[in-house]
């Protein structure tokens, strides 16, 4: 198929960004979107031009390092999946597909649609942890029995990868889903439960001196969010967090 | 021979690591605040090192070439990892463990590393639940556990299809942990481009910042590799298509041997290849083949019209079907270990069973499971008379719990559901047991440069069961590296901050600025892909599933010409200054080809099949792989001398006190 591509430009973080127009002919259905990509910065290279620097790693939609807004949706128009994940039977021959990075104060562009998702890691930073000395003194795995349901809705709430779409489909830029997820992820788990009143009092303070948004229920990063996580997370760490400062 | 000294301590064989760790130096809790390391990569091995030794007191600076450690490739990892805790009872123990292991890597592994190991193994389950690692876990409470190739017992613990993922969390909020402590200090999108060595010693890298390009120096005490393996050298593989040799090849270049480059997983359960746009592989969960049959059309007429699109593979009937591993292996059945169930696929594609357009696949059935588990589900649900459509809407339910990620996964790629008709699957490059050569303290033959899990060579011998590599990136990290490198830093407690401004530091700047700009100056022909295409078309055809003498001194060549061609006629847009992902892969591909012939070259050298290298020459009247223990019961490991044809072959000999090698066998 032939499509139109419209993708942001950006030489480094001071630069001026601007939308750059390429037709690009010959995308098969099997692609997957970021294998496009790689179609077209081979015909930039080999035209001399400089091509476009995105995110990308695993792409087996794990890794959570490819990002991209394509056509204003964090990862594109599928559900559950990553943009590596991606493929082009999704898109129409003719098509004009417009790519750009996420958007969000707190994830400054650093090239092209490469954005910096540094904050993340200072949320975690911050208390996504359970402070055991990896010592391997531990008590044994089975000492503590925990109930199915928690540990899948543990499992569930860990999925998350961090890539950050929650954050680009909110109209805030709020990052309460993934800051939510380790929250839920702790609390649902004993051992996580020592701490649970530092931990989520310094994350949501990490999580507002970041400049990320508040959430206001919109719950777009749910439907975004190509693991699925669940609004529920956002409700658990608000009721940890009201519990966690009206303890005194 | 003779300069390899594995320094495996004497003594009966379960006693070893604890006599080792009651006699090795210990630092001073004061004296480790005077000490930095540097540890390059941050994925299971790499992270869960860091954490230990920054909770231990050491000063750790940490360096990746993700954006955050959290997507080092570990996290791709699906089906899980494997501990003798004997929890079901089924008669697991260490010892056992250690068997399966040692036997699984077709006795090309060191016996006193692959028993600490298993030793540990119990270990790692206990800390990663207390770090909130939220392994599957039974109604009542305890840990649920499964089935992997290669072995008899349940003992593999799993987090759904995303085990790699949940352990990398918990290593990395470990790592977070000590980060919020000011003990690790994180460098992301950083690339190690050389080592530095001063009085033999590794004392530092050059590091390139991948953001604003500039070249960096940073010096430690010791330095740690944990940069996982070279898989990419194929172009196509598993691996994230960042993971490169880079760290390890540098360090091979400065002297650290390289051993056994030939081992090359191949993973028995990948999405086939689609076309030729196709930039990676996907795995799909060896798990999988607990409940999955492997097979193919028994007649070659059913095969052509399945690929003419003629014929759908529900329409075959039973008795028309193949199930080629169950035939063949009655004992393991669809459970055989990776390398056999890998040569047994291509050996009936090669015969002209495959199954789609090109012939490379074969069917993963999972119409039996789904049966199977709704009749157990209609039972134990008290619901009777359930009929058939009954019956798969609760086994298909049953299977989504147990795969729904990775079903989900294999819909989107191939497009067609996975429940409804059976998944298509072909062996790729997966992982790779060959790396740095170490010690049994993880130690190069660069003192003071220590090497951990994928990267090193050390446990998988030549062939890796499943659910063992994240065992044994974690044990290498949380509890062996942690006290062998204490004894080698004891000696360095007056040693005080190591300089940057060293000539040592200037030559090594110097090196890799050269390289850089050498990698600028070519003459624009080609892009980095195009030679890293080529090469990997090389090593698939002539390194891959099977090799020959002649096809591997073919390779060898052409992969030499490639690289003069490379370094004239490679083309790479932009600056050297600031991001440039090109130059990033140049350099990466400028590594490979470097590897890929040494690889060639190993796998010539070692005229016998064992585990991943399958030379055709050696093998048995019924296909199986040939071993030749009298001759090669040995570790290569390769000396850099500049061109790797020039590469000197050193061996330290495998002893086997423990373990009786035998013909290994599945049936």
């Amino acid at each position: 198929m032939k499509l139109n591509l419209k993708i942001w430009r950006q030489k480094d973080a001071n630069a001026k960004g601007e939308l750059v127009t390429y037709p690009i002919k010959g995308i098969e259905g099997d692609m997957s979107f970021l294998e496009m990509l790689d179609v077209l910065n081979e015909e930039l290279i080999n035209k001399g031009d400089e091509p476009v620097q995105f995110d990308h790693d695993c792409r087996e939609g794990i890794c959570g390092a490819c990002s991209l807004q394509i056509n204003g949706e964090p990862h594109g128009p599928d559900r559950l999946v990553t943009t590596c994940q991606l493929h082009m039977r999704k898109f129409n021959d003719g098509d004009t597909i417009v790519i750009e990075p996420f958007r969000a104060t707190a994830f400054p562009v650093i090239n092209d649609l490469i954005v910096d998702r540094s904050s993340f890691d200072r949320i975690q930073q911050a208390g996504g942890y359970i402070s055991v000395n990896t010592s391997g003194n531990t008590v044994d795995a089975n000492a503590t029995p925990i109930n199915k349901h928690a540990a899948d809705e543990a499992m569930d709430a860990a999925t998350c990868i961090g890539c950050g779409a929650c954050v680009a489909a909110c109209k805030n830029a709020s990052a309460m889903l993934f800051t939510s997820a380790k929250v839920s992820q702790f609390a649902l788990l004993p051992q996580g439960q020592v701490e649970a009143v530092d931990r989520v009092q310094n994350m949501v303070r990490q999580m507002d001196l970041e400049g990320f948004g508040n959430c206001t229920n919109t719950g777009a990063c749910e439907i975004e969010c190509p693991k699925g996580i669940s609004l529920e997370n956002i409700a658990r760490m608000n009721r940890e967090y009201l519990s966690a400062t009206t303890k005194g | 021979m003779g300069i390899l000294d594995s320094k495996v301590p004497k003594g009966p064989l379960a006693a070893k690591w604890t006599q080792h760790k009651n006699d090795i130096n210990l630092v001073n809790p004061a004296n480790k605040r005077n000490i930095d390391i540097i540890v390059v990569g941050t994925g299971l091995a790499g992270g869960s090192a860091a954490a230990t030794l920054a909770e231990l007191g050491y000063n750790v600076k940490t360096f990746c070439y993700q954006d955050s450690p959290r997507r080092a490739h570990s996290i791709a990892a699906q089906g899980g990892i494997n501990a003798a805790k004997n929890y079901q009872g089924d008669g697991d123990s260490a010892y056992r463990l250690f068997y399966d292991t040692i036997k699984g890597g077709d006795y090309r592994s060191r016996e006193a590393n692959v028993y600490r190991l298993a030793e540990e193994s119990a270990n790692i389950i206990d800390q990663c639940v207390a770090q909130g690692v939220p392994f599957a876990r039974e109604y009542g409470g305890l840990l649920d556990n499964r089935s992997f190739g290669g072995v008899l017992v349940s003992r593999t613990f799993y987090a759904k299809g995303q085990t790699g993922q949940q352990l990398l969390l918990g290593a990395y909020s470990a790592m977070n942990r000590q980060i919020n402590r000011g003990k690790i200090q994180s460098f992301n999108r950083h690339e190690m481009m050389d080592m530095v060595l001063v009085d033999g010693k590794a004392r530092g890298i050059i590091a390139r910042d991948l953001v604003t390009g500039k070249i960096e120096r940073h010096s430690a005490h010791a330095v740690v590799l944990a940069t996982g393996g070279y898989g990419n050298v194929f172009f196509l593989s598993t691996n994230a298509m960042g993971s490169n040799v880079m760290a390890a090849w540098r360090a091979h270049r400065r002297g650290a041997f390289f051993a056994n480059p030939c081992f090359t997983q191949i993973h028995p359960t990948c999405i086939p290849v689609s076309g030729d746009h196709q930039s990676k592989l996907t795995l799909m969960s060896e798990s999988l083949r607990n409940d999955g049959r492997i097979w193919v059309p028994k007649r070659k007429d059913d095969a052509i019209a399945i690929r003419e699109g003629k014929l759908k593979p529900i329409q075959l009937k039973e008795e028309d079907r193949d199930y080629y591993l169950e035939r063949r292996y009655p004992a393991f059945g669809n459970l055989v270990p990776r390398d056999v169930a890998s040569r047994a696929a291509k050996e009936r594609c090669d015969a002209g069973f495959g199954v789609n357009k090109t012939g490379e696949a074969v069917y993963l059935d999972f119409a039996s499971a789904i049966q199977r588990y709704g009749e157990e589900e209609a039972l134990t649900h008290g619901i009777k008379n359930a009929d058939d459509k009954e019956i798969t809407r609760l086994g298909k339910k049953v299977i989504e719990a147990k795969y729904g990620n990775l079903f989900q996964m294999y819909e989107k790629i191939v497009d067609e559901n996975p429940y409804e008709t059976p998944m298509m699957i072909y062996p790729a490059v997966h992982y790779t047991m060959g790396g740095l050569w170490v010690d049994y303290n993880l130690q190069t033959t660069i003192e003071g440069c220590y090497c951990a899990g994928e990267a090193n060579f050390s446990d998988h011998g030549a062939n890796r069961l499943g659910a063992s590599a994240l065992m044994q990136g974690l044990a290498d990290g949380y509890f062996v590296l942690p006290y062998t490198i204490g004894d080698y830093l004891s000696k360095d407690i007056r040693t005080g901050a190591i300089p940057t401004d060293s000539p040592e530091f200037d030559a090594a700047e110097k090196a890799v600025q050269d390289r850089l700009d050498k990698l600028m100056a070519g003459s624009g022909q080609h892009s980095v892909d195009f030679y890293h295409k080529k090469l990997g078309k090389i090593m698939w055809d002539k390194c891959g599933m099977a090799r020959n003498a002649e096809h591997l001194q073919e390779a060898i060549d052409e992969i030499s010409a490639l690289r003069a061609d490379f370094w004239a006629n490679v083309k790479i847009p932009g600056k050297a200054d600031g991001m440039n992902q090109e130059l990033e892969k140049a350099g990466r591909v400028a590594d490979f080809l470097e590897l890929g012939e040494l690889f060639a070259k190993d796998a010539l050298t070692r005229n016998e099949s064992c585990g991943g290298h399958f030379r055709e020459e050696y093998q048995t009247a019924e296909g199986e792989a040939l071993r030749d223990d009298e001759n090669f019961k040995f570790v290569s490991a390769w000396e850099y001398k500049g061109e790797p044809k020039d590469a000197v072959l050193h061996k330290e000999e495998l002893n086997y006190e423990n373990i009786e090698l035998k013909t290994r066998s599945y049936k």
